[in-house]
């Protein structure tokens, strides 16, 4: 099959190109990430993050035919829905530093800016602390990110403002640290996302929630922190 | 190279995973400075991808429970080749180590009374194997490895360590005295090349299950600090004793959490047996890893398996119903749709023994100091160097590790070394000298690679390897099928230190670093191999035809393999416990 897959090589190349390969997948509909390792195998010099290849590290999130998603979970018919060549690109937005390895330093940065650990200055017990299931039960749809940017990436609020725009991901896990009854900084949480830019540039438009190869839902999750503030404004 | 680079710090690390990061986390708290160096970012290291738990005695599915009992499994599950040292202080100190977890705000799943969440798992027992099955394993969901790795990452973001990340430690720096003085690492994204100077190195560099074709672990696991160890000339111990686990998804190598079956579901052959009956009579399909998977493969080899070529069995848990599944095994359904196209509501998952984990690896006490043994048999300390998690063999795994029992060994032993550590920089430590040519060692392999010109190619290498591992050192292993497989791996270490690096490129060049690993899963494998083939018995997870019992009189110890003279000694197995009575070996049955 034919694939066509973004290169550049900083070194060597001017500007960024689009490489075309014919792999042998031996009919199979195997997954983008398996394309690629045979990619390499013919051309070494290709580039790309991976790790676990089952979908939970995070590592290969890429533009696949023009959607966001984990090339380690993704069958070649789903990316290019069964009709026409595979193509591959990096994550939109975030500077390339080499073929589809983007430099994520931005992405990181935003993650964290919302202290993503627990803040809790009561004396911890000698044991755990104690959750009732139902308030765990909260945090599910939460805790499961996985740091792949695909999100955030797919964000048009995050492209114009990389800077100050936390971002799906982040404000994800912002939710998940202000909903944990474990956490006692709620308040400082909220107040720190309470800005023109951090939070409010969300317009709703749920890209994020199209591509979470996680299947969460970030925009639901910001709709909750800005309740939150409302309720606190008012 | 006298122009290289060099960094220094109190303390380096080597592997962002569970067991580096809880390092790195004790260290940070204290105010040394540390950093951390991780191939990957830390959230993408293969702790990520632990499933079904944390085994430890927290009393909280039975008020009663006991680390004592925790300890007696895991001594059975050795094998009895597991420090009962070693293996007593990580079910004691265990508590605290996971209740800190969830200080720090691990999510783990709960009960009605606000506790966390503990399911059954296999080898698990009460009262010394006297009270039934037991259910010990901390749980998030099935995704407690994400949820640990990432709360532990998330810590150390708030205790500002100082993380290197995509860099890659290529080799040991070792001076004269043979003290680790610190490591050369590469930045994967600009090439460059720096020293690593300090006072304390310590590795937390993981597993090797990419030495066989078929694993269930992550692309990077390829060995990379028992590689540097063995080049460095240290030994590593019982590195023969590989587990396979019982259900990794055919096919694809995926893992299916062990928690599928602690939460009720089966395996099932060709005609719908539940075949594990037959075999652990008390335990089933909760039996030790080793045991399940030696089943597992009999029922394949006399012609019960499933699938159009009788090549694996089935796991069933459609019976649990899609509530249970939904809300304590979402992941394993999602991975399950994926990789084996069946819906566990709906239908079984074919399923069969993986390669999963390395139980052998760098000898160390429990301060994480890593060992070797001297000419009259004695430990010696490798001054400077420390190793915890996978890559050590402290020991509490022996011969067969326990489910659930990874995870806390990585928290345990990383947290130990940090405290150790701690205190002994805070008591004065020097830095030691290196001279210009234990540098140039320690550089050896980045020069070859940077001069190569002709040679074969690093992915043809290492997929001779990896066949060839699969085929000779599987679950079911035999004299002869070794020995020829010693010699292929020696054939095939003469062409790994012979490929070529095509691209020179400096900038995110993953070809250089794929090279660099392949010669570190030649090290492991061949280890594994010499070692394998000198253990002249069958104990827990090493299982060989001609040699079909367990030999006490001779075996009931740990392999040592010394890499350069290719020698495999012994070592006494530690079974002087501190707080109980040493468990003494008895027949293992489950």
């Amino acid at each position: 099959m034919k694939v066509s897959i973004y290169r550049y090589n900083p070194e060597t190349d001017k500007e960024p190109y689009m490489k075309e390969y014919d792999i042998d997948t031996g009919g199979r509909d195997i997954m983008v990430l398996d394309v690629l390792n045979l990619v390499k195998e013919q051309d070494p010099t290709m580039a790309y993050r991976r790790s676990c290849r089952e979908g939970v590290c995070g590592s290969d999130g890429m533009s696949m035919n023009g959607k966001n998603g984990l090339a380690c979970i993704t069958p070649i018919s789903m990316a290019t829905g069964g009709k026409g060549k595979l193509i591959l690109r990096p994550l939109p937005g975030l500077p390339v530093i080499r073929d589809l390895v983007v430099d994520m330093s931005m992405f990181y940065r935003q993650y964290e800016k919302i202290k993503p650990y627990l803040i809790n200055n009561t004396p911890a017990p000698a044991m755990e602390r104690l959750q009732s299931p139902e308030d765990r039960d909260k945090l599910d749809g939460l805790y499961e990110c996985i740091l792949c940017a695909c999100c955030s990436t797919a964000c048009p609020s995050f492209w114009w403002n990389p800077d100050k725009f936390i971002g799906p991901s982040g404000l994800l896990q912002a939710y998940r640290f202000i909903i944990d009854s474990r956490d006692t900084a709620t308040e400082e949480r909220l107040a720190a996302l309470d800005d023109p830019f951090s939070l409010f540039r969300c317009r709703g438009i749920m890209n994020c929630v199209n591509v979470c190869p996680k299947g969460l839902n970030p925009t639901k999750a910001i709709g909750h922190i800005r309740n939150m503030l409302l309720q606190q404004g008012t | 190279m006298a122009s290289i680079n060099t960094l220094t710090f109190d303390a380096v690390i080597v592997g962002g995973g569970g067991a580096g990061m809880r390092a790195s986390l004790q260290l940070a708290q204290s105010g040394q400075k540390t950093a951390l160096i991780s191939k990957v970012f830390p959230t993408r290291s293969h702790t990520v991808s632990a499933q079904g738990g944390i085994t430890c005695a927290i009393a909280s599915a039975d008020p009663n429970d006991d680390w004592r009992w925790h300890m007696y499994d895991t001594v059975k599950g050795s094998d009895y080749i597991g420090d009962q040292d070693a293996i007593e202080y990580m079910c004691s100190v265990g508590p605290q180590a996971v209740f800190e977890l969830d200080h720090m705000g691990l999510p783990f799943s709960r009960t009605e009374a606000g506790r966390i969440y503990q399911r059954p798992f296999g080898g698990q027992s009460k009262n010394y194997g006297e009270g039934g099955q037991a259910a010990r394993t901390c749980a998030a969901a099935d995704r407690t490895g994400h949820a640990l790795l990432h709360t532990l990452y998330q810590a150390n973001l708030a205790a500002n360590t100082c993380f290197y990340n995509e860099w890659y430690a290529a080799d040991l720096v070792m001076n004269q005295d043979g003290v680790c003085t610190g490591v050369i690492a590469i930045s994967i994204e600009t090439g460059e090349v720096v020293y690593f100077k300090s006072k304390a190195t310590v590795f937390a560099t993981g597993g090797a299950g990419r030495i066989y074709s078929s694993t269930t672990n992550a692309l990077i696991n390829t060995g990379d600090g028992v590689g540097m160890a063995l080049r460095a000339g240290l030994p590593v111990q019982d590195i023969e004793m590989w587990q396979f686990h019982p259900t990794g998804i055919a096919g694809a190598g995926v893992l299916v959490t062990e928690g599928c079956r602690g939460e009720g579901g089966y395996l099932i052959n060709k005609d719908g047996e539940r075949f594990m009956e037959r075999y652990a009579p008390n335990a089933k399909d909760l039996a030790g890893r080793d045991v399940v998977a030696r089943s597992m493969m009999q029922e394949i080899l006399d012609g019960r398996g499933c699938g159009p070529d009788g090549d694996h069995v089935l796991l069933k848990l459609d019976h649990l119903g899609e509530e249970v599944l939904n809300k304590r095994l979402p992941g394993i359904c999602e991975l399950s749709k994926t990789f084996a196209a069946a819906d566990p509501v709906k239908e079984p998952i074919p399923v069969v023994p993986t390669c999963h984990y390395m139980m052998g690896g760098l000898p160390t006490n429990i301060n994480g100091q890593v060992l070797t043994i001297d000419a009259n048999g004695n430990d010696r300390i490798v001054q400077g160097l420390f190793a915890v998690g996978e890559v050590a063999c402290v020991s509490v795994h022996g011969a067969n590790r326990l489910g659930g029992n990874s995870l806390l060994d990585l928290v345990v032993f990383g947290r130990a070394a940090g405290m150790f550590l701690e205190k002994a920089l805070k008591e004065g430590v020097e830095h030691r000298d290196t001279s210009e040519s234990d540098l140039e060692r320690a550089l050896f392999r980045l020069n070859r690679l940077e001069n190569s010109k002709t040679g074969e190619d690093v992915a043809t290498v290492r997929k001779d390897l990896q066949r060839n591992m699969q085929n000779a050192f599987g679950v079911f292993r035999k004299g002869e099928l070794m020995q020829e497989g010693v010699r292929k791996v020696a054939e095939i270490r003469e062409r790994a230190a012979k490929t070529v690096l095509s691209d020179k490129s400096r900038a995110f060049n993953t070809a250089r670093i794929e090279a660099l690993e392949l010669d570190n899963l030649v090290e492991v494998a061949e280890a594994t191999a010499i070692a394998a083939e000198a253990r002249k018995e069958s104990r827990g997870a090493h299982s060989r035809y001609d040699f079909p019992d367990r030999d006490d009189e001779n075996w009931l110890a740990h392999s040592v393999y010394f890499p350069k003279e290719k020698r495999v000694s012994k070592r006494q197995v530690n079974f002087a416990p501190k707080q109980v009575p040493a468990f003494q070996p008895k027949v293992r049955t489950y």
